[in-house]
Order: structure tokens, then sequence, then C-alpha cells
């Protein structure tokens, strides 16, 4: 139980570490937070020649406010998402996700870009950024280019991000004053990736839902976006047939394999469960219901 | 397999070593410094047996590389205590039975040490929530959770006393 | 004499720290320093690791096994296979069972991840690196899961080397995956029982496989020393006696050549107490290669290969009358062992004592049968946290006696109240073979009842239920039977179940205390000295125990079946009677009287009538300088305890829970534990075994088990799937107790540790199907996760 050999690099700054991703493509594999891969490479189930340590690029931390987008830079712990004031007060949602997000040790390493471009369904934050539909730069020693969140997960472990590329930021177009939002997860115990969980926002005006989005974590091969959900819901005054509706439309969308979570029936409907409940809660949250 | 120097400051003290850059940090504790007091429980940093104090925060040494510490400040459960003065934690883990095999205590100690600079003041639940990434087979946590009370609790008071 | 003459009784008394205070642990000191000496903390000089390559099939054969690669891999100095082991006869080790099992695969594999070669390497990154490189070839064979189809006539044979016994060490046999068929009781008379009875109620009620997975996972550290040829492995064992003298049998090794010494253990639950390949290989290892070898476990081979627990598939019926009183129980089992039967129980006892299954109810006539089976899994059946197979009878009893509560209408206290063995029955001799010792059932029971304020919780449940809500309250009456054991029918390897205090007294009046258990995390250090305290009259401060190292202590079977009180612990009471004995002689001889005229008090020999006295310190200087006559020097003495019956702890146990209809997420909203072990040494030891004992009851109704798919792969074998509880899942405990002293233990202990774990389970099964009882659910399958909950909730149609 141990890892096999690599050589490690630990640039300082993001065009070194293009460098060395640009150096050694497929070969290399870059360290964030670690908890995914390092135990990984314990199980010799992944074994990179090279591991490019990112954690020393100050670049790469902190949330900042630049109007109509919140810029989350890749390095930023969940923990501190979790105690950030700012996204407390702007986009509480992903405070509120992280604190689902294994465990406070955990937290303290793992980050958020680490969590959206590993590719891993079970993973948090991919469904929040497809609900707030975010946006990744993606970097790379030929130039940066921005990617949104909803066209970025392909499959299990694959995502648009190419070999020579680096997630540096999340960008996430500031949510409007009094949008309602709400992550719901269920797991089996602290340290689990969901049975099933959904993100809502939604957006009220005189009694009326004037804008949703939906997003599903693990029930399928990617988080899942499913707009019928939203639609269920837009232009409803989110009435328990319109929840109905979407919960309906979540576990239509859902494709959760069989696992010691639970039977396939079991995560979808839990996938319906937890749209619902988001919902609810977002709504509770939500100006103008 | 090249190896790589590092410096870093343990319990206070500098330490400089050569180390394979696979070297996970709980090794080189364990291993190389023969500081064993940080256990290892799981290979997949669920159980929180190797937890260590880095740069002020707590983490799990055993998905940690040493060269990632490279630089660093680390606190272990050997350097806990001031001298032979047992820290306010100690004294509660052993004031409320907060241990039985002890194999777990130095991870739930070191993490409940930087749990109450986070929050001086817990309730019970926020402890709780504090040390989940800390698992016990032995005590079910009750006791755990009244240990960190008790410290928690003589540290204010002596905070308030000064 | 001194201070303590000004002190008053009381204060003497409380200065002495003995049985009945809450002293603080003595072990602690180290423990929260870091200073605890686990194994994996132990560096010899040129100390070598080793580890394994492991089977990726559940059964196949092996066709070729190839170090060529391994062994030019930097640092790895040997790689082992059975065919190296073979001349030492160290191929294969006997079990506890009498069973053999493999110690590397012998041309087969019999189980996923089973043990094939040992990688013996400088440390153990190269070690790892070493098993990358070991290529197996294998030759796939069909495996065998489903215990049920165990003894099919064209089911797959597991155990090639054993097919054409008729028998594998436990009696007779019918098919090559059999093991043994155990029976107890009057077939006959509770055939007709059932044939009469108004009321008759059946249930098939499974017991998953479970591990115990400690912390701390098993390992050692084997060291040869070539000059002396002298044998040291220290390691994570409960029993170090027993593995010495296992260890002397397999290897030829004189006794006297083995030291065996258990350092600090990180808890065991029944997982260390046998002797795995992982000891044996790194023996061998040290005696090829000249230096000590250390084998560490990782946790995924700890939860897929060392020491499951449970596998117990059971049908279990209950006649009554229409009052609800018990006729007869009548119980079937498979029990699935694995591929080896490696199950620790006294060899005597194949399903162990699983014929406790009357728990604390009178019922006159009863039958039990079970069948051992092979499977493709890993072996094992060891007693997680309990004694031998009773945490099965005691889920079984109590959860049919719930289930014939809802048959008869009759509510789930009040039935226990009709069938409670009575306070004036004891000693009770049950209809299946035991001999209660003591217990007063009903004042348990209603002492609970009024703790949690029974009527209210079904009043409120019923309310609940007119408005949908799923509230349930679970009800546990359950009898242990533990201290294995009288040696007239329990021993391993033909070793009687006795254990062992050696005292002696330093002429100074302080104490070393030795015994044959070892501590895992109970604290033998405190609660051992606690008993020599108040016998002796010396304060337990100035008692140190020793227990581990079989160079140093006296011969004993180990720590495990909450056996340390009741056997260890009365023999350290005895031993410590006996050196009182001698001290009452010297007290006599020194004070110019006859042992007539003296009385004991607290720390002191008194001429009856008068001030003169002389303490246990006093006495202690004496033994070493002014003796009677004829009498030997010194202090000190050794107990060899063979209980005369086993203990029987109870306990009356109550649940509530509520379940989200939606989800099937269950919620712990209470929980309250009365137990009665007897006297009670250390109140608060015996609380956090309680809320120890009930966290891991909690982790196994609520999600442990172990998984494996048709092929055998063995599923979730690591701490992300397995359910280990974090303090935010385990629900606050309230305990309680009565005491019902046993009658033939020195003083009056019965032991605590695994009650909560036995009489737990039931209780949190009893609460959640008691939430569906309205609903004709007599029954659901354990664990209770959320999605089996829902299950049930979705086929009820519930969750709407």
């Amino acid at each position: 139980m141990t890892p096999g050999v690599f050589e490690y690099h630990r640039p300082n700054t993001v065009e070194e570490a293009l460098a060395l991703l640009g150096q050694f493509g497929e070969d290399g594999k870059v360290l964030a937070g670690g908890h995914s891969l390092v135990p990984m490479m314990k199980l010799r189930l992944a074994e990179p020649a090279h591991l490019i340590d990112i954690n020393a690029i100050d670049g790469l931390r902190g949330i900042r406010d630049e109007g109509d987008v919140i810029v989350i830079g890749a390095g930023t712990t969940q923990a501190e998402v979790l105690t950030s004031d700012l996204l407390a007060k702007k986009c509480p949602i992903l405070p509120e996700a992280a604190a689902q997000i294994a465990d406070p040790q955990v937290r303290n390493c793992g980050t958020i870009g680490g969590n959206c471009a590993n590719g891993d369904p079970g993973n948090d934050d991919p469904a929040i950024m497809m609900a707030l539909d975010a946006s990744y730069t993606l970097q790379s020693q030929d130039g940066e280019r921005q990617i949104a969140a909803r066209e970025f997960y392909q499959g299990i472990y694959t995502t648009a991000l190419a070999d020579n590329e680096l997630l540096t930021e999340v960008r996430i177009p500031t949510p409007a004053e009094g949008v309602g939002m709400s992550y719901q997860k269920i797991k089996r115990k602290v340290g689990d990736y969901a049975i099933a969980a959904a993100a809502v926002t939604l957006s009220m005006s005189n009694g009326q839902c004037t804008d949703a989005a939906i997003a599903l974590t693990n029930v399928g091969d990617t988080a899942l976006l499913p707009l019928a959900a939203a639609d269920a819901i837009k232009g409803t005054s989110v009435d328990a047939s319109a929840v109905d509706a979407a919960a309906e439309a979540a576990m239509a969308a859902s494709e959760p394999v069989e696992d010691l979570r639970g039977t396939r029936e079991y995560r979808t409907a839990m996938a319906g469960q937890m749209t619902r409940q988001a919902i609810v809660e977002a709504l509770s949250r939500a100006a103008g219901s | 397999m090249s190896s790589q120097k590092i410096s870093l400051t343990i319990n206070g003290e500098s330490v400089e070593a050569e180390v394979e850059p696979r070297t996970l940090l709980i090794h080189f504790l364990r291993e190389e410094l023969n500081l064993t007091g940080s256990h290892i429980g799981c290979e997949t940093s669920h159980c929180g047996a190797c937890t260590v104090d880095l740069n002020g925060k707590s983490v799990k040494s055993c998905t940690v590389f040493a060269v990632q510490a490279n630089g660093g400040e680390l606190v272990t459960i050997e350097g806990l205590a001031n001298g032979t003065e047992m820290h306010p934690l100690q004294e509660g883990f052993y004031e409320a039975h907060g241990l039985q095999c002890g194999y777990c205590t130095p991870g739930m100690l070191i993490r409940a040490y930087r749990l109450l600079q986070e929050n001086p003041d817990p309730s019970d639940d926020e402890i709780r929530v504090g040390i989940s990434g800390n698992l016990c087979r032995c005590t079910g946590y009750q006791n755990i959770v009244e240990a960190i009370r008790y410290a928690a609790d003589k540290i204010n008071q002596a905070e308030g006393a000064d | 004499m001194s201070d303590a003459q000004e002190m008053t009784l009381e204060e003497r008394e409380a200065s002495i720290g003995g049985i009945g205070t809450a002293r603080k642990r003595k072990e602690d000191a180290r423990f929260i320093r870091g200073q605890g000496n686990y194994v994996d903390d132990i560096k010899l000089p040129g100390m070598l690791h080793g580890d394994f390559v492991r089977s990726s099939h559940a059964h196949a054969l092996i066709k070729s096994i190839n170090s060529e690669e391994a062994l030019k891999v930097e640092g790895v100095l040997a790689v082992i296979t059975a065919k190296d082991l073979e001349p030492l006869s160290l191929h294969w080790m006997p079990t506890l069972a009498g069973d053999m099992a493999a110690v590397l695969a012998d041309k087969k594999v019999h189980f996923q991840n089973q043990e094939i070669a040992f990688v013996v390497a400088t440390d153990r990154y190269a070690a790892t690196d070493g098993i990358q490189k070991v290529v197996v070839e294998y030759e796939a064979l069909p495996p065998l899961i489903d215990p049920k189809t165990a003894l099919d006539d064209d089911a797959p044979i597991i155990r090639d080397d054993v097919a054409d016994n008729d028998e594998v060490g436990q009696g007779k046999r019918h098919h090559p995956n059999h093991i043994f068929e155990w029976q107890v009781g009057d077939k006959e008379a509770t055939d007709a029982a059932f044939e009469a009875a108004d009321i008759t109620i059946s249930e098939d009620i499974a017991y998953p496989r479970c591990h115990p997975s400690p912390i701390e996972t098993c390992g050692c550290v084997a060291s040869m020393d070539a000059t002396n040829g002298k044998l040291t492995v220290y390691g994570t064992f409960q029993a170090p006696h027993v593995v010495r003298t296992i260890v002397s049998l397999i290897t030829s090794i004189e006794e006297n050549k083995i030291r065996i010494v258990s350092p600090d253990v990180g808890g065991g639950f029944g997982n260390k107490v046998g002797a795995y390949p992982g000891y044996i290989c790194a023996a061998a290892a040290s005696i090829v290669t000249g230096h000590p070898v250390k084998w560490i476990e990782s946790r995924i081979d700890n939860l897929s290969t060392t020491a499951f627990a449970r596998d117990y598939h059971m049908t279990g019926e209950l006649a009554a009358d229409k009052d609800g009183k018990i006729l007869a129980v009548r119980a079937k089992v498979l029990a699935d062992h694995g591929a080896f039967n490696t199950h620790a129980q006294p060899m005597k006892w194949p399903a162990g004592f699983f014929n406790i299954i009357t728990g604390s109810y009178d019922i006159p006539v009863g039958h039990v049968k079970v069948d051992g089976v092979y499977t493709n899994k890993a072996p094992g059946g060891v007693a997680y946290r309990c004694s031998f197979r009773v945490t099965e009878a005691a889920y079984l009893i109590e959860r049919l006696i719930d289930i014939l509560a809802q048959k008869t209408g009759i509510d789930k206290a009040e039935i226990r109240m009709r069938n409670f063995v009575q306070p004036e029955q004891f000693p009770y001799n049950s209809c299946l073979g035991w001999e209660y010792d003591s217990g007063d059932y009903p004042t348990a029971l209603k002492t609970a009842l009024k703790a949690v304020d029974y009527d209210g919780l079904r009043k409120e449940q019923a309310e609940k239920r007119e408005k949908g809500e799923l509230m349930g309250i679970g009800v546990a009456t359950f009898t242990e039977i533990v201290g294995a054991g009288p040696v007239r029918n329990c021993d391993i390897v033909g070793l009687g179940m006795f254990d062992s205090c050696e005292i002696r007294v330093h002429p100074t009046g302080s104490v070393i205390a030795r015994l044959g258990t070892k501590s895992t995390g109970q604290g033998h250090e405190t609660t051992f000295a606690q008993i020599i305290a108040t016998e002796l009259g010396i304060p337990s401060d100035n008692i140190t125990v020793e227990e581990g190292d079989t160079d140093t202590a006296p011969y004993g079977l180990g720590t495990y079946g909450s056996r340390s009180t009741p056997v260890a612990g009365a023999a350290t009471a005895r031993a410590a009677r006996k050196i009182r004995a001698k001290a009452k002689k010297i007290a006599a001889h020194v004070l110019e009287v006859t042992e007539q005229d003296l009385e004991w008090e607290i720390d002191r020999f008194k001429v009856a009538g008068s001030d003169v006295s002389i303490t246990m310190k006093d006495i202690a200087m004496a033994a070493y300088s002014n003796i009677p006559e004829g009498m030997e020097h010194g202090l000190e003495t050794t107990d060899y305890y063979d209980p005369p019956n086993f203990t029987y702890p109870f306990g009356a146990y109550i649940c509530v829970v509520d379940i989200d209809r939606f989800t099937g997420d269950v919620k712990v909203r209470r929980f309250y534990a009365l137990d009665d072990c007897g006297t009670r040494i250390n109140p608060m030891v015996i609380d956090g075994q309680i809320h120890g004992g009930l966290t891991e009851a909690f982790a196994i109704a609520m999600g442990q088990e172990i998984v494996y798919d048709e092929t055998g792969n063995v599923l979730g074998a690591s701490l992300m799937d397995y359910f280990l509880p974090s303090a935010v899942e385990t629900p606050e405990w309230e305990t309680d107790f009565t005491v019902t002293p046993c009658p033939h233990h020195p003083i009056g202990a019965k032991g605590i540790g695994e009650s909560p774990n036995v009489g737990g389970v039931p209780a949190f099964s009893n609460a959640i199907v008691d939430a569906f009882a309205h609903l004709d659910v007599t029954h659901m399958p354990m664990p209770h996760t959320q999605g089996k909950v829902w299950k049930l909730l979705n086929e009820l149609g519930l969750n709407k």
C-alpha cells in the first residue's frame, strides 16, 4: 500500500506548471489536494512518472468578486470555500455543499479545481457548477480557453481537459440577489460520495418561478443537468405538483449504477427526492416567493 | 530513485532530511524520525489516525508526501504537551475517559487541538462534526466529546482569567 | 503507626482506589502523549518488511508463479511461496477448529485476496514494488459464493485437500463442502410441542457477514536470533500464550525458545484471536533471512482476509400458547465459514454457545441444529465483540419474541415479562443445557420501561401512526453467556480455558501482577489493580499490572469472549486472597497473637476489640524480614482459575427511532441501556465499554456487511464503503445498571465488554421493524441501510 516511483515537481507559477505539463504530457499528473489521486497511487492503480504539485502556486488560490462574476482559483480548498464570507453572501450553495464533502481534514486539502476537473461522477462541485452555469478557465502553453461546466464532462474520468492543460479557475456568473439555491445530498456517512444529490437554483418573482436550474450528482457517468426538471418548475408557483413533476423529470434523467450505496431503483428515487428537497429548500430561501 | 532534500519545523525543532518523493509524510515521521505517535489505520484517508497539524491545518499524513511538507511547520502528538505539562486536551481525555485502546487518540487529539483554535467554544454537535474525520472503534465518541468540551472550558476559563 | 491512623475508615477506603471506584486509567499516560508502543512502532536493527501477493480469483488453480522479475526489483530479497514453506511443513497450518488452512496458496486459491506469495524487502515500498512484478497464472474454477448452494450435488468442491475425508475436525460430515453438523436439545419433544401449540411463528433471519475492523490492523515483527535459536514474535495477539503453543506445535521449536509479545494493541474485537498467514510467513522469513521481518496488514487486506464474523443464516421458530407463553424454541442454521474452518471457538463447540438461544426466557423445550459449510470466501467466523456465537443467538431470540408479540397482539415489553426466567428460579437450568448463574430480569426491564416512559412512547407512536409518520420502539432483554470457561467443556487445542494471575508484593508494599490475558483497550492495567487493591488494601496506584509477554506472564488463554474479568479477574482475586492468608499468618506472628484474634479492615489486620493493628505495607516488609519459623520468605503467589461455570450478564435496552419515509434514513432518537454485569469494578470503564459496544452494535445493525458478488469479488473492503460510524452518525447513549452479583465468582463480577454489542443489535433491529409493525411487517434484513429501509417503504407505498 505504497505508491510507485515518480519525479516530483513543485512549480511556483502557473507558467512553470504549464511548461511541465507541456513537457510530460500524459506522463505528468497534477497533484492538487491529492485525496483522489494519492490513494489510487497507493493501490498502484495510478503510477504517474511525474507529479506536478500545484499547491505552491499562490496565483491559483483565492475567491474574488469581479462584479458580474465570482472567480474561484482552482487551488482554493473546500475549507476555504466553506468559510468564505463572500460565498456565504453571494453564492451560499457552495459553502452548503462544501460542508457535505468529505471531512475537515480532507477539506483542508481538497480543492475546488480538483473536484471540478477530476471527472469522477461522485464529486459534488460539477453538478453545482452546471446548475450555476459556471465556466472553467483551462490554460496551456498554447493559450487559454473558457469552457462551460455544462460542456466539460464527457464520461467517467473523461473531460474536455487536455493532457497539457490546467484548470486554473472557476468563473461563476454572480447569482442575482434573491436567487434561492440549495444542495441536498444523501450519503451513508461522513466521507462518502452521494447516493444521490441535487443542486437547485431558482428565481421567483411575484410568486412565479422565472428561472431555474437543476443538476444531479452521482446518478450517471457525469453530473447531469436534466433540463426538463428545471422546465417543470419554471413559470409555476413551484407548488406541489410542479415539484413532483421536476422530481419525476430528474428521475427520468438518472442512470445510476447499482453499488453498495443502493440499487438503481433506490438511487434513482433518491435523485428525485433530493431534487424535491432542494427545490423546497431553495424556494424557502428565494426572494419573491 | 532520486531523493530530495527537505527542511521543515516539527514540534518547534528544525529538521532537515533527504526523502524519496514517494515517501508519505506518515512514513517519514514514523520511520525516519521515529515519531511513532501518529498511526496508520487505513490507506484511503478515511480513519484519521495519521492526522497531524501542517501549517496550521489538520491534515491526514497518509495522503500527503513528505516533500509536500518542505518548508512547513508541523505539530504532532509528540509536540502537544508543554514539557511535562499536559495540554488541556490531554488532561480532558484522561479525565473524561476519552480513550480506550489509544490507537486513534493521537490523531484525535491533534485534530481537536486545531478544532479548538478554529472554534474555541464549540457546541457538542460542532465537536462531532469537527472530529468526523477521525474514526474510533472503542469509545463511541461520547466521552471524546466530553473531553474536548472539558479542554475548551479549561482554556476559555484560563483566558478569561488573564 | 502512620498518617493512615488519623484517616477515617471512609478516607482509608477511598485512598485505596479499589473495586467500585471510577479510577482514572493508568495506561492513558502513555497514550495521550503518543508514547504507546504498538507493533508497527517496533523497529529492530536490520528489520525487513514482508507483504503478500494475493489472489485476484475466488477459486482457481495456480498454474505457475513467476518471481523472476520481482527478484530483480531494488530492495527485494526473497519471494516465498508454498513450495518454499513445504519442506518446513509450514505451507499449511492447523486451525483452532481442527481444520487445516493454507498459509500460502498450495496449487489452488480458495478465495479472493488469498495469500499466494510473501515478498520480503528492505522496506514496505520495495515490497509493494516487488509484489507488482510477481506473475501468477491461474486456471479459473467455478466459484461457490452462496452457502445455500454449498451442499448441492453439483456444487463445486472447494477443498480438494480434504474432499475424501469423512470429517474435518468437528464430527461426521456428509458432503465435500460440509464442515460439521451440530445438534443440541430434544428434537422429538420439541417437534411435539410445536404440533400441539396454539400459536407458532417462523422467520428466516440472516446475520450477515461483517468484520471487527479495529483501527489498528493485524501485524507482527518476527525475529529469529540465530545465536541462541530463540524466536521472538511481537504481534497483535489477543491470546499470546496460545500463539506460543501453536507456533511450537507447528514449527517443532521448543516453547522455551519462543517468546510471544503483545505490545499495546489497538483494539481487537475478536479480529486478533486467530493465527494468520502473515505471522507464519514473517517467522519463516526471519528464519530464512536471518533478519527481523515485519508484516503489517493493510486495511483492505484486513477487511477481506482476516477474521470475518457472523454469516449465520438462521430459521427460528417459537411455539406458544394464546397468552404468549413460549412452549418451545427451534432453530436451524446454515453457517458460512468460508474456505477454511478457522472459526475461533472452544474446540468442542463448532457453533459456539449458540444454544444460549433461550435468552432470558423460561422455555421448556428446544432444539437447535447448525450445519457449517465451506464457500469461496475468506475464512473465519470469529466472535466480533461477543462470546462465541452468542450475538447470533441473542439476535434470533430477541427478534423471534418480537414476532410472537405481533402475532399474539401482546405488547413487546409485556410478552417478555410473561416469559422471563424469574429471580427465584436461579440457578436456572435451560432446556438446551446451560446453568444460568443469577439474574433479575423483571426488575431490569421494569426499570428500563420507567426510565424511558415506555407507555408515553407507545402513546406517541400511536399518534404518529395516525399522521402517517414512522416511529419505532425497540426492546431487547438479552442474556449473555461469557467467561469461557470451565475446563471440563472448554479447550483450545486441548488447552483448558482457565486463566491466571501472578502477584508479587515488594518489601515496601507495592505490587506487580501479571496475567494471562491481554488488554486491547479494556484498561486491565487499571481495573485488575483495583481488584488487588481491595483484596490487599494496597493503593491501586502502587500496583503495576503487566500482560502480554509470554516470557514473564503466567500461562493464560487470552482476552476475548468477555473472559478477562470472569476468569483472569477471578484468578486475580484468588491470588490476592492467598497472599492475604499468608499475610495474616505474618501479622499474627508480628503482633504476637493468634490468627483467630485478627480481623481484616480495609488495609490492615487488626486485633479484634483493640487498637492494635498492622498494615499490609508493614506486613510486606515483615514478609522479607520477620516471618514465623518454617515459613518461606516473600509474599507472592500464582493462581490458575478454572471457573466452575460461565457467567450470565444481562440487560434491558430500549431504542427509539424515527424513519424518514421518503429516504429510508433512520434516526436514532434515544438509546437507553441498562446493564447488569454483577459487581462493578470501575463504573467509568464500564460506561466506556458500553458506549463503545453500543456504537459497534449500531454499526453492525445499520451498515456493516462484507459483500461478495456472484463471482466472489469482495466488494467494499475499504473504509470508503465499510461502515465505521463517525461521531456524526453515532447516537448519544444513556446508561444505567442493576447489580446482581455472580454467585460463583470470587468478587461477583460477570463481564461487560460484549453485552452492548449482543443486546444492542437486536434493539436497533427491533426498533426499526417496530416502526412498521402496524403494517404486519415482522422482519427485514440487516444491515438497515437507507436503501433497504426504502425498499420496504416503497413496497408498502409509504414513500408517496
